[in-house]
């Protein structure tokens, strides 16, 4: 690698670090996803401007085919599907690692790593974790993919002796991967991609639908762990930077998931939450009997109130309810109350999902707080509009040792004068736990369509 | 005299082409394996600091554009194209230029739709107006 191309490897990478920096706050957040692209534009050039490169013709077709393909999408979708994009995406980056992997094996002073059957054990033994972890991103996010898009079930799938089942794949790859550095021959190669797709299959089906926002996070890391692995095969800096800034990455978020959810990373990967245990205690009966209000009521109530914040959770995106939401606290606002929307840590289905959802119904920024920032301020607030969102506001989560959702962090919606709580019916929520906050004295229930309900306060409002 | 120094000279000879076939031992010690386990070590003193870096920026990122953050640490990952840049590089029609010219294409889908995407979501986000 001559020095030209390593300082401008250096500049791609400190571009990357710089998109990432961007992120600290909105204002910046544009320039930092410029800097990114100029960053991998750079890589790219230097790349091709590489004396090996030759094939220009075939490159720019694979190129612009992939990147047509990749923009229409982007284009296309909508923010509610954001979390199965990234899942399709990070499939790709998996199976990329193992094509570029594969094709070093096969033609190894392509990339200065001696000739075929003679490549440094070093090489190998670099070329073999790559592609395992590339091949188990590539099937775990298309299991995950497909569980966001409702192709698989989203229910978790367990089996007696699922993890003794992993643990002997997980060695069997380990000496195959011993096997493959002693001989170097290809068909240990392909038993282990095979035996890693396998891996990533059986690691994500027993996983609930709704812990997928720590494991497409997860698979965020792999991704990036994929890259600084294929980054050692080729002795390049840039790939190992880029993949530990994405690696990293993708592990604070899982982290940050899995505090939202007060359960540990371990317990998220063994699996088998919110299936068959919801069933059962969700079947339970509760005597109790939670007051019921119509959307009048709730107009009536909260024109005369000075301070609203409103809890959006999944439900709301589900009902595709954002838009008739944000022009009913438009209205509020406009009747001169201080309307503020609260987030919580785990609500949407990837992190910050709710940010976007919100943003794309033109709600401001500066209206949407984290939990930290507004969970002290319910006690000052007259009511609090809860749709769309459950065991994220069950006070039961700091005071019932028994229950399962115990130590999470809530949003302490409880403390408001007046609590709306907009729900389709008494069904309990995804960690199958009854709700306490439906049967205190300040709740009133808005049954119905998320989206009924916020347009029939918005005529309640125009009236 | 001059036989000792003639002998000195020749001595020294000797241990010049001694020296310089050390040297050239060494060398070709270096090229065939030191080399690369020299990027080993260096690779994974790289691999640690830039761990270091992405924690700290990592945390500085505000958690509003976590989701964008993840559109943008998906696009960087593709820079794994520069692998498959190399292995679709050469003239002759082998399999490995065929696996390479398939890594370049799934790369792009991901670099232009991870940038895209990101784009969009970081348009929507507006101040108060």
């Amino acid at each position: 690698m001559s020095n030209l191309t390593s300082v401008a490897y250096l500049i791609s990478s400190v571009l990357f670090i710089l998109s990432l920096r961007g992120l600290s706050h909105p204002t910046t957040a544009r320039r930092g996803n410029f800097y990114g692209i100029v960053g991998m534009a750079i890589a790219i050039i230097t790349t091709v401007s590489n004396p090996g490169v030759l094939s220009y013709k075939e490159i720019a077709i694979a190129f612009i085919i992939g990147g047509l393909i990749g923009s229409v999408i982007a284009v296309r979708i909508q923010m509610t599907a954001l979390p199965q994009l990234v899942a399709a995406f990070h499939s790709l980056v998996g199976l990329a690692a193992v094509f570029v992997a594969a094709s070093a094996f096969y033609n190894p002073s392509a990339f200065n790593i001696g000739t075929v059957g003679n490549i440094p054990l070093g090489s190998l033994v670099e070329m073999a974790i790559g592609t395992a972890i590339g091949a188990v991103t590539f099937t775990g996010s298309i299991i995950a993919f497909g569980k966001l898009q409702g192709f698989v079930s989203g229910n978790p799938l367990v089996f007696k002796g699922q993890h003794l089942l992993n643990l002997a794949l997980g060695l069997g790859i380990i000496a195959l991967i011993a096997k493959f550095c002693i001989d170097q021959n290809p068909e240990y190669f392909w038993m282990i991609v095979a035996a890693s797709f396998l891996i990533g299959v059986l690691l994500i089906v027993p996983i609930g639908g709704a812990d997928m926002p720590v494991i497409v996070s997860m698979l965020n890391s792999y991704s990036g762990w994929a890259a600084a692995g294929i980054g050692f095969t080729l002795s390049n800096n840039l790939l190992i930077i880029t993949g530990a800034l994405v690696g990293s990455s993708g592990a604070i978020l899982s982290y940050i998931m899995c505090k939202g959810m007060n359960r540990s990373f371990l317990n998220v990967l063994l699996g088998g939450f919110g299936g068959e245990q919801a069933a059962s205690t969700g079947g339970v009966k509760d005597d109790r009997v939670a007051k019921q209000g119509n959307a009048a009521d709730a107009a009536f109530m909260m024109k005369n109130s000075q301070t609203i914040i409103i809890v959006p959770g999944y439900g709301m995106a589900v009902a595709q309810a954002q838009h008739a939401l944000r022009e009913m606290g438009d209205l509020l606002k406009a009747a001169g109350a201080q309307v503020r929307y609260a987030i919580h840590p785990v609500a949407g289905r990837m992190p910050g999902h709710m940010n976007v959802l919100l943003a794309e119904a033109n709600v401001p920024y500066d209206e949407v707080f984290e939990l930290d920032e507004i969970n002290r301020d319910f006690s000052e607030t007259d009511v609090a509009f809860v749709i769309g969102a459950n065991d994220v506001t069950n006070p039961a989560a700091k005071t019932d040792k028994t229950s399962a959702i115990y130590g999470m962090p809530i949003l302490d919606v409880e403390n408001a004068g007046q609590v709306f709580f907009v729900k389709r019916g008494m069904a309990s929520g995804y960690a199958g736990v009854q709700n306490e906050l439906f049967f205190r004295d300040n709740t009133l229930m808005l049954f119905g369509d998320a989206k009924k309900v916020c347009e029939d306060i918005i005529k309640g409002l125009e009236n | 005299m001059s036989e000792i120094s003639i002998q000195l000279e020749n001595l020294s000879f000797k241990a010049q082409q001694l020296s310089d076939q050390a040297s050239q031992l060494a060398l070709s010690a270096v090229e065939t394996t030191g080399g690369h386990s020299d990027f080993i070590i260096f690779g994974i003193t790289v691999l640690v600091l830039a761990c270091f870096v992405g924690y700290y920026v990592v945390w500085s990122v505000t958690p509003a554009l976590h989701s964008p953050l993840m559109g943008v640490t998906n696009a960087i990952s593709s820079v794994i194209i520069v692998g498959a840049l190399l292995a679709a590089g050469p003239i002759d029609a082998t399999i490995s230029k065929y696996f390479g010219l398939a890594a370049v294409g799934l790369a792009a889908v991901n670099i232009f739709g991870g940038f895209v995407v990101t784009n969009r979501m970081l348009s929507m986000f507006k101040k108060k107006s």
